[in-house]
């Protein structure tokens, strides 16, 4: 709650403080700086680059802030570590009352720590010394040492002094003390804002794993080879897609029987999605490399087939009767005329078909593998290994985010009249 | 027999709810090679339909189309097409856009190119011949489309609407184009329009059709394009003749858009 609060506080801020500072700077002038009507018109909506740096500036320093790193200046309050103590007032079964101290020791968890000396102190409630781990909380057996204990019929009335009762709770300064229903303590330390690291490691844990796996693998491959297994298994699912797709969808658009053959099967194959199929594949073909390639195969295929299928309905008559009548035979007008025409189409089904792919190989790899994206955070996620998750994500993200960037330089490369006939 | 016939065209569009439309009834016309005749009409009376016969996209439900002497049965290269518009192909620039028909027959580069050369140089686009086509603007784009037409060396023109899309200024610049290549080339052309003036301008004939069914209702021979070839549009335009007859036109098109738009209203009534 408290990040999102931050979150959108800092959203507005920077888009005031950017406000400000961007009508001191020069104002552009070129057509779309000068529209007066932006709201409503898409066009005139360009993304503000501030925006995004400062966006992506801000998801940094709020894991960064709430993981304490020591990336980021500003912290949220992290768990208390050290040393604190508090007082439990005991009651015997005759009325008379002593207390005793706990005397604390708070120790980030997969560090050495020492017991305190404690004196066992006078009364018959004496002294305890107890070890927590940061973000843990212990159980006190506090009468151990004590001469009245609870099966005496002793108990607990009041912590710091405040009165409590048997299921009660107290927070002191030294972190919250609750009072079992069987009488025994237990205690917090204060656990702060901030994230633990097997929940969200900081960023710079997530880097250094990046480099540490980088160089040494993990589960006998290295992190390219992993990347690059996933990768392959979707280049290769994807073209065997498209080398069957796209010819089966211009004949869909060219044929009457082929359309009607395969029509029921691509629109009763289209709303499956692919990761349905994962447990047929793996029935039938097991977990290995054939298996995947088939279930991209087929991830790829209808989205290829329907995209090549409206690139020739997207043809407009005039232009294949144009061709027509300039002489061109049937083969020529698919050469020159419907294929060229139907390539803006089958680029977007193609960039459409890399994503599902993509998605679908790290999903499979998820169910099983020896190797991958996916299987490298499933197994990571097994052992609590959050970093190696989080280092997969982020990984999976800029891949499938370069492969869409790489499909549309293509695009613009290849397809320069797209959305211009 | 040389030249271009239609004989009895007849044209039926059977409605998905069980009616039908006359698109065409009994169309009859010949034409001499080297004729222009444009052709008028209210909207929906057939004219494109009439044009898709002629280019061969149409099987007429009853009729015929000769030409010189044999039936025609599909689209082909002895009778080109020029399309109001979006009919070229962007993916290609210009000049393969002109060359695109003799390509397709498998001439050779060094045989075709002097002669799509020589059509951007009559249609003025010789320094846009490696533009591509989105670049163009459109009444460029209707030059290229003509002299694709062109380079195909067809006998016989159809165009539907050509200058439709066209500003007025731009338009009346393509008009002299029109019958400048006409005269050059003399290409039988049929040329459909929904302007009178147009009409008036380039049909050496001018048919004028009505609709439903739609058949020629008035066909008229005419002296200005002959006029038009020599001397400016403007002056052609001033001629009292051309007044008279497109009063004469307007008037008759207008009675019929009336009569269709009472029917329409008497059958709303109904
Ligand atoms: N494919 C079709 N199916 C059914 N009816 C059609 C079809 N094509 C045309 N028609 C009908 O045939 C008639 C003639 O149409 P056509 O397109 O030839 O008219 P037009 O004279 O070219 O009109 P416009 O001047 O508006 O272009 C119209 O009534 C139209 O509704
Ligand atoms: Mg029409």
């Amino acid at each position: 709650m408290i990040p999102l609060v931050i979150y959108v506080l800092i959203f507005v801020a920077a888009f005031i403080v950017v406000r400000i500072l961007a009508s001191r700077l020069s104002a552009r002038h070129d057509f779309t700086s000068l529209k007066t009507v932006t709201f409503g018109d898409e066009s005139a909506v360009r993304p503000d680059r501030w925006a995004s740096v400062i966006s992506l500036l801000t998801i940094f320093l709020l894991w960064g802030a709430f993981t304490g790193s020591k990336l980021v200046p500003v912290h949220v309050p992290g768990p208390f570590v050290g040393d604190t103590e508090f007082t439990y007032t005991l009651q015997a079964p005759d009325g008379s009352t002593d207390d005793a101290t706990i005397f604390v020791r708070v120790f980030p968890i997969g560090e050495d720590v020492e017991q305190r000396a404690t004196e066992p102190g006078p009364g018959f409630a004496k002294n305890d010394s107890i070890t927590v781990g940061a973000w843990r909380s212990q159980l006190i057996l506090f009468d151990k040492n004590d001469e009245i204990t609870r099966k005496d019929g002793a108990q607990v009335i009041a912590i710091d002094g405040i009165p409590v009762t048997s299921g009660g709770a107290v927070q002191t300064t030294a972190g919250r003390v609750v009072v079992t229903p069987k009488g025994s303590l237990n205690y917090e330390p204060p656990k702060g804002m901030q994230m633990e690291p097997i929940w969200l490691p900081p960023p710079e844990a997530v880097a250094s794993r990046v480099l540490e796996i980088a160089r040494e693998g993990y589960q006998n491959f290295t992190l390219w080879e992993h990347l690059g297994w996933s990768l392959y298994r979707v280049v290769v699912g994807f073209m065997l897609g498209a080398l069957v797709g796209i010819p089966l969808g211009y004949a869909m658009g060219l044929s009457n029987w082929f359309r009607g053959w395969f029509d029921p099967i691509v629109e009763f194959m289209r709303p499956v999605p692919p990761l349905a199929l994962i447990p047929l594949v793996i029935i039938w073909a097991g977990i290995g490399e054939s298996g995947k390639i088939i279930l991209l195969f087929l991830a790829a295929l209808w989205i290829m087939a329907i995209a090549a299928r409206s690139g020739v309905s997207g043809v407009r008559i005039s232009k294949v009767h144009a061709a027509y009548s300039l002489g061109a035979s049937k083969w020529q007008v698919l050469r020159h005329v419907i294929i060229p025409n139907s390539l803006p189409e089958i680029f977007t089904g193609a960039r459409v078909a890399m994503g599902v792919c993509w998605g679908t190989v790290v999903a499979a790899e998820l169910v099983a593998a020896e190797k991958g994206a996916g299987m490298m955070i499933m197994v990571a996620a097994k052992f609590q290994l959050t970093d190696i998750v989080i280092m997969g994500i982020i990984l999976i993200g800029i891949i499938g985010y370069g492969i869409d960037i790489l499909f549309r330089i293509a695009e613009r490369w290849l397809v320069p009249w797209k959305g211009k006939g | 027999m040389t030249g271009l016939s239609i004989e009895n065209i007849s044209m039926r569009f059977d409605l998905p709810n069980g009616g039908a439309v006359q698109a065409l009834k009994d169309v009859s016309l010949h034409l001499k090679p080297g004729e222009l005749l444009s052709v008028l009409g209210p909207s929906g009376c057939g004219k494109t339909t009439l044009l898709n016969i002629l280019a061969g996209f149409l099987a007429p439900t009853a009729g015929q189309i000769m030409l010189n002497g044999h039936r025609v049965t599909g689209p082909d290269a002895e009778r080109g097409m020029v399309f109001q518009q979006g009919a070229l192909f962007e993916w290609m620039n210009v000049r393969d856009n002109v060359s695109f028909g003799p390509r397709m027959k498998g001439v050779s580069a060094a045989d075709y190119m002097p002669n799509v050369e020589h059509l951007l140089d009559v249609v003025g686009l010789k320094d846009f011949k490696d533009k591509a086509i989105y670049e163009l603007s459109g009444g460029m784009q209707q030059r290229v489309a003509l002299a694709r037409c062109l380079a195909n060396d067809p006998d016989v023109i159809l165009m539907d609407e050509p200058l439709g899309a066209l500003d007025a200024l731009t338009r009346e610049k393509m008009q002299g184009l029109v019958l400048k290549l006409w005269k050059e080339t003399g290409k039988t052309i049929i040329l459909i329009t929904h302007s009178v003036e147009e009409a008036l301008l380039l049909g050496e004939r001018l048919l004028v059709m009505a609709p439903r069914p739609g058949r020629i209702h008035k066909e008229y021979r005419l002296p200005f394009a002959d006029m038009g070839v020599g001397q400016d549009l403007r002056m052609v335009k001033k001629h009292p003749e051309f007044a008279e007859k497109r009063e004469e036109i307007l008037s008759m098109i207008w009675d019929m858009e009336e009569e269709i738009m009472g029917r329409a209203e008497a059958g709303a009534g109904a």
